[in-house]
C-alpha cells in the first residue's frame, strides 16, 4: 500500500492522475496509444501515471517503459462488456484508475456501454453518447450527412455479391468497395469489385459499403468535441506521404478556415464528445466530401499538441471536469514524419506479459 | 497577378502553401520573380526588371514567364 501511494505521486508531492490507455499497437498501421500517452505526457499542468490496456504480447507500446508505466491485458472486444468489466475492476483494485481513453473503434461499444459504471467506481471517461457513436458509423454516414447538411459521397449498403452490379450500376465506376471497420478498396471493373467484395467479407463480414468514389485531395482533420456542441480543438492535416494501407507516413498541418469550420459544424450538429478525425476529399472544384468519421483520436494525434493544441490533455482535463476553452491558433506547416525503430526486449519481459497478463 | 497573401517564400526559393501543404523549388529566376510578384509589380515591370538583370532574349522570357505563372496558377499560389 505504502509503495502504491509512494509511485502515485510526483516530485511535487501532487497525486499522479493514473489513465490507462489502448490501442499500444505502434506498428505500420499505427493504434493511437502511444501518441496520446506522449501528448498527456507532455503536458506540464499534471503529473501522470499512464496504465497501458493491451490486448496482444507484441504491442510494441508494452515495452517503451518510458512511456507506458505499467500494463495489463485486457480481453478481446468480442468477450463482451461483462467480461472487461470484471478485469478492468480488478485492474482498478490495484492501479485506483482515474481515466480511461480507448482508442480503437472496434473496442469503443463496449466502454461507451460501462460509461456509468466505470464512473460509479471513480473512473472517469469522455467518450461520445451512443447514439452519436452510431450515427457517424459508416453504414449510416449518408443518411446523417443528409439530415445535417453535410456533404456525403453517395453510397449503397450491400449483404450479397449479386447486389454489387446494381449499386455499382447506380454509382458509376469507379467505385470503392469498404468494410465495416476498416479497408477501403478503389474499382474500375466489376471483375475488381467482385474481388474486392470477397477480399473484405472474409476480413470484416458483412455488409460490404459501396460508396462513390471521389476524385481529390484528401485532408484528415483531428476534433475534439467538449459534448456541449463546442469544438475545442481542430486541426487539419494533408498526408504527405502514404503507405500501401493508406496511412500517413508524413503529414503536414493546413491553414484552411473551410476545413475547421466543416468539423466545427459537425461537433455541433452532434454534441460530440471526446476526440474524433474526419477523413475529408476536396474535389478540384472545392467541394468537401467528408468519406468518414473515425469516433477517436487519430493515430498521427501527437501533431495537435507538436502544432500547440494538445487535444488528448485537453481531453484529460474535461474528463475530469474542468472547463477548457476553446484553442484559437496552431502551428501551419508543422509536420510529422513517423518512422520505425527496432525495440529491443528481453524474452523475459515477453514471458511474463504472455504467461501473467502484466508488464 | 498576385501572391496569395498566406504563401511563404524564402530567398533560397522555397515555397510553401499552407492552405494545400504543397512545397516547391524553384530556381534563382524563379525566386527573383516571387519577390516581384510579392512587392506587387506590374508584369511589364517583371519583364524589365529579369531581362535587365539576365542574359534573356525577352521574347523568350515573356513566354517562359507565361508558362510559369500559369503553373503557379495551377498550383493555387496566385489568386
Amino acid at each position: 500500500m505504502m509503495e502504491n501511494q509512494l509511485t502515485n505521486s510526483g516530485p511535487s508531492g501532487n497525486k499522479k492522475i493514473v489513465i490507462a490507455v489502448t490501442a499500444l499497437n505502434a506498428i505500420d498501421s499505427p493504434g493511437p496509444g502511444v501518441a496520446v500517452i506522449r501528448a498527456i505526457r507532455e503536458c506540464p499542468d499534471f503529473e501522470v501515471r499512464i496504465i497501458g490496456l493491451s490486448y496482444e504480447s507484441l504491442e510494441p507500446g508494452l515495452y517503451m517503459h518510458d512511456i507506458v508505466d505499467k500494463t495489463y491485458q485486457i480481453p478481446y472486444p468480442s468477450s463482451g462488456t461483462d467480461t472487461l468489466m470484471g478485469r478492468l475492476l480488478h485492474i482498478h483494485e490495484i492501479e485506483h484508475i482515474d481515466i480511461i481513453i480507448p482508442n480503437f473503434d472496434a473496442e469503443l461499444f463496449n466502454f461507451i456501454k460501462l460509461r456509468d459504471k466505470l464512473e460509479e467506481i471513480g473512473i472517469h471517461t469522455f467518450l461520445p453518447e451512443l447514439a452519436q457513436f452510431e450515427a457517424r458509423d459508416k453504414i449510416k454516414l449518408y443518411e446523417f450527412g443528409k439530415k445535417h447538411g453535410l456533404v456525403i459521397p453517395k453510397d449503397k449498403i450491400i449483404h450479397q455479391v449479386k447486389d454489387l452490379a446494381d449499386a455499382a450500376e447506380q454509382l458509376g465506376y469507379p467505385i470503392v468497395v469498404k468494410g465495416k471497420f476498416y479497408d477501403a478498396i478503389v474499382s474500375n471493373t466489376f471483375e475488381q469489385a467482385q474481388k474486392a467484395f470477397y477480399k473484405i467479407q472474409a476480413k470484416w463480414g458483412l455488409p460490404i459499403i459501396v460508396q462513390e468514389f471521389i476524385n481529390g485531395t484528401e485532408i484528415n482533420v483531428a476534433a475534439l468535441g467538449d459534448g456541449e456542441g463546442n469544438a475545442i480543438s481542430v486541426i487539419p492535416m494533408r498526408k504527405l506521404y502514404i503507405t500501401d494501407k493508406g496511412k500517413a507516413w508524413a503529414g503536414i498541418t493546413l491553414d484552411d478556415a473551410s476545413f475547421i469550420e466543416l468539423a466545427r459544424k459537425f461537433v455541433k450538429v452532434t454534441k460530440w464528445r471526446g476526440g474524433c478525425e474526419l477523413e475529408i476529399m476536396q474535389t478540384v472544384d472545392g467541394e468537401s466530401y467528408i468519406l468518414e468519421v473515425n469516433p477517436r483520436f487519430p493515430a498521427w494525434i501527437y501533431l495537435t499538441a507538436a502544432a500547440g493544441q494538445n487535444q488528448p490533455a485537453s481531453l484529460v482535463k474535461m474528463a475530469l471536469g474542468e472547463k477548457v476553452e476553446p484553442f484559437t491558433d496552431y502551428e501551419v506547416g508543422k509536420i510529422f514524419i513517423r518512422y520505425a525503430w527496432d525495440l529491443i526486449t528481453d524474452i523475459r519481459e515477453f514471458q511474463k506479459i504472455s504467461g501473467t497478463g502484466e508488464l | 497577378m498576385r501572391l496569395k497573401k498566406n504563401i511563404a517564400t524564402s530567398e533560397e526559393g522555397f515555397i510553401f502553401n499552407p492552405g494545400t501543404g504543397d512545397s516547391f523549388s524553384t530556381n534563382e529566376i524563379g525566386t527573383d520573380i516571387i519577390s516581384l510578384l510579392k512587392e506587387e509589380k506590374p508584369l511589364e515591370m517583371i519583364i524589365e526588371t529579369i531581362c535587365a538583370k539576365y542574359d534573356v532574349d525577352q521574347n523568350q522570357f515573356e513566354k517562359d514567364l507565361d508558362d510559369y505563372l500559369s503553373q503557379m496558377k495551377e498550383y493555387t499560389i496566385l489568386e
